[in-house]
């Protein structure tokens, strides 16, 4: 029954996971269990779509099939549903400019496998980095950029991380349309990642995980 | 025309032919016998890499983009809002740069046209984004809801003017109290008394407005236009196009929206890019009449590999293309494709095209593969980093040019450019693009 609801969700098939996460909460089961398999279903697509089986379209789809799966699960839960995180990430679009959609891939990625992640969105000011990577104590900035514009202000996040004395201990990974090693280097960050997958596998190697 | 045929007896060469010579011949008078002797040089070589066959050289396609205004000394923002600047600019780099085709300022729009209708679509500098940057950008979202298909399928004219145009343009927000326009019933009073509605009738004087101060900024895009050509620089962009699939992704439903509707509503999705290919097509073929060059750009945004699976794509997404596509060659135009993101796997997909028909810019693309794969068929284009343009040394600007002649100028059917446009940086990286072809492009006779 558990392997079925995972297996269901990782083929999304949407009709059977609802009407099995229906049942199994009709049949008094733990509301968090039923999280966690659904978890699990996601840790599969993320895996397939790292395989290139799946793609956006297919995480499109599961990420709001999971949202539906959540919104039947939440009013039974009586405990706060709580995942063992591997690390924290803070990501974000530099500032000036507004694309999010490899963001948003990044994002799920590293959340389906284990991280706590910080989405600040698109059009991200410098200091905003600076403030959230202070608060959160997190141990790695992802910063993603679609536009040429983004090659210097890349170089002026990292600056800025550099003067506000908290870049020792962080490590910097970029991504996005136009970016290439060339601007790795030329913003002085540690790690380019040309799609989501290499941002897990940098941010993996960073935890040690 | 042709011996006298009828231009719908024409076969697709025989159009694309009499659309060269039209090319070849721009109604200017050119600044000097030279200019004149230098423009047939450049159209030419265009025109035979296309054919794929050995030009004199290999053309180049300068990756200059929003750059002249920062050259001039001042910025995207004061050009978009400044037609004089703008103009003094886009002649400064006329005069500046050699070059084999000039793309004049025509995507600069005019930041009054903008604001004066409220244009929701983008963002632009001081207007949603920093001043001082280099770009616009679009803003994706759901403009339309799933359920509003029926809509564009039922009636794509009356979509466009009381769906979307209100929702796309604040100063258009009234069209949506206005009543079907095709009243077949055929009493005016029905329709005409609409418009006596205070909101719609201001909706249209802003309309008139922004008419007019559009019209003062394309006299500068023209000016700018016609100097290049009599300085014997042919324009190469003979109007805009996309893919189906895009227009929608982009433009209405988001790639949210898009890729969900792949799942839940696909004959649907599939019934409104098929309702888009004539208008799109008629369009295309509008924008090349009326600039005299066969030439369509396409900038292509969602079929990219990694977005979709090639089966997607040959599901989704190239059906509607290829069929605009070939209604485009049909009528002598030549699609030029900017397929942004990696297009590596789709290339066995897309060489399924009437030979030499088109020219495909690559962004991201081990041009070597694409060369071998594509190379027979089509004319392919790209793809010096613009990474590099932006923040490498003109010697390496150089070294990049040189191995893509290498590697795919052989036999003809390649045009040099940039992966992407550069829109600040140095100078000097430009014409590292002119002097490498210049010294490694010519082709041995």
């Amino acid at each position: 029954m558990a392997g079925n609801l995972v297996n269901l969700l990782a083929d999304l098939q949407d009709k059977e996971v609802l009407e099995l996460v229906q049942q199994r909460l009709d049949a008094g089961e733990d509301p968090l269990k039923i999280l966690e398999d659904s978890r699990k279903g996601m840790e599969v697509v993320g895996e397939r779509f790292a395989a290139n089986e799946y793609f956006l379209p297919e995480l499109v789809f599961s990420g709001d099939l999971l949202k539906q799966v959540t919104e039947i699960v939440k009013p039974h839960l009586t405990e706060a549903a709580e995942t063992k995180r591997i690390g924290k990430v803070v990501i974000g679009t530099v500032s000036g400019d507004i694309h999010d959609i490899g963001l948003n891939i990044v994002d799920f990625m590293l959340d389906v496998n284990g991280f706590e992640v910080c989405n600040l969105g698109v059009d991200v000011p410098v200091e905003t980095f600076v403030d959230k990577i202070k608060e959160t104590g997190a141990p790695i900035l992802g910063l993603s950029g679609f536009l040429t514009p983004a090659f210097e202000v890349m170089k002026e996040t990292v600056e800025a991380v550099e003067a506000a004395g908290i870049r020792d201990k962080l490590k910097i990974m970029i991504g996005g349309g136009q970016l290439d090693d060339d601007i790795r280097k030329y913003a002085r960050a540690d790690a380019y990642g040309k799609n989501a997958m290499e941002a897990v596998a940098l941010a993996k190697g960073w935890v040690g995980a | 025309m042709n011996n006298g045929k009828k231009w719908a007896d024409l076969n697709w060469e025989e159009k694309r032919e009499e659309r060269f010579k039209q090319w070849l011949n721009p109604p200017v008078t050119f600044s000097s016998p030279e200019a004149e002797k230098s423009y047939r040089e450049r159209v030419i070589r265009f025109i035979r890499a296309i054919k794929l066959e050995e030009p004199d050289r290999v053309p180049v396609m300068l990756p200059a983009g929003n750059i002249p205004a920062y050259l001039a000394g001042v910025n995207l923002k004061t050009v978009m809002y400044d037609y004089d600047e703008l103009r003094r600019a886009w002649r400064k780099f006329l005069h500046e740069f050699d070059t084999d085709t000039f793309i004049g300022p025509g995507l600069i729009l005019p930041g009054k046209v903008l604001e004066a209708i409220d244009f929701k679509l983008e963002k632009w500098p001081g207007h949603g984004l920093p001043d001082d940057i280099e770009t616009y950008q679009f803003v994706e979202t759901e403009y339309i809801k799933a359920d509003e298909y029926d809509k564009l399928i039922k009636d794509p004219s009356d979509f466009w003017l009381r769906t979307f145009l209100p929702r796309a343009a604040g100063a258009c927000k009234a069209f949506e109290k206005l009543p079907q326009l095709t009243a077949f019933v055929g009493i005016p009073v029905f329709y005409v008394a609409h418009f006596a509605d205070p909101e719609i009738q201001s909706a249209f004087k802003t309309l008139m407005d922004a008419g007019n101060e559009t019209m003062k900024w394309m006299a500068a895009v023209r000016d700018v236009g016609q100097e290049s050509l009599e300085a014997g620089f042919p324009a190469l962009g003979g109007g805009f196009s996309g893919a189906p699939f895009d227009m929608i992704g982009d433009m209405l439903r988001g790639t949210r929206g898009i890729m969900m509707d792949m799942f839940q509503r696909p004959d649907k999705l599939h019934e409104a890019m098929e309702r888009l290919v004539p208008i799109a097509l008629d369009e295309a073929v509008a924008g090349a009449n009326n600039s005299g060059c066969p030439i369509v750009m396409m900038p292509l945004h969602k079929g990219t590999g990694g977005f979709m699976s090639n089966k997607q794509y040959e599901t989704f997404y190239w059906p509607t293309f290829k069929k605009l596509l070939l209604g485009m060659i049909k009528e002598g135009l030549v699609p030029m494709p900017f397929a942004e993101g990696n297009y590596e796997p789709r290339l066995e997909i897309i060489r399924d095209m009437p030979r030499s028909s088109m020219i495909w810019w690559f962004e991201h693309m081990d041009m070597a593969r694409a060369k071998k794969i594509l190379g027979d068929n089509a004319c392919i284009a790209g793809n010096v980093p613009v990474t590099v343009l932006c923040t490498g040394k003109p010697q390496e600007v150089k070294e990049h040019c040189r191995k893509l002649i290498e590697v795919c100028a052989p036999g003809g059917g390649y045009i040099l450019t940039g992966s992407a446009s550069m829109d600040r940086g140095n100078p000097d990286n430009l014409r590292a693009v002119m002097e490498a072809v210049k010294e490694y492009g010519v082709y041995k006779k």
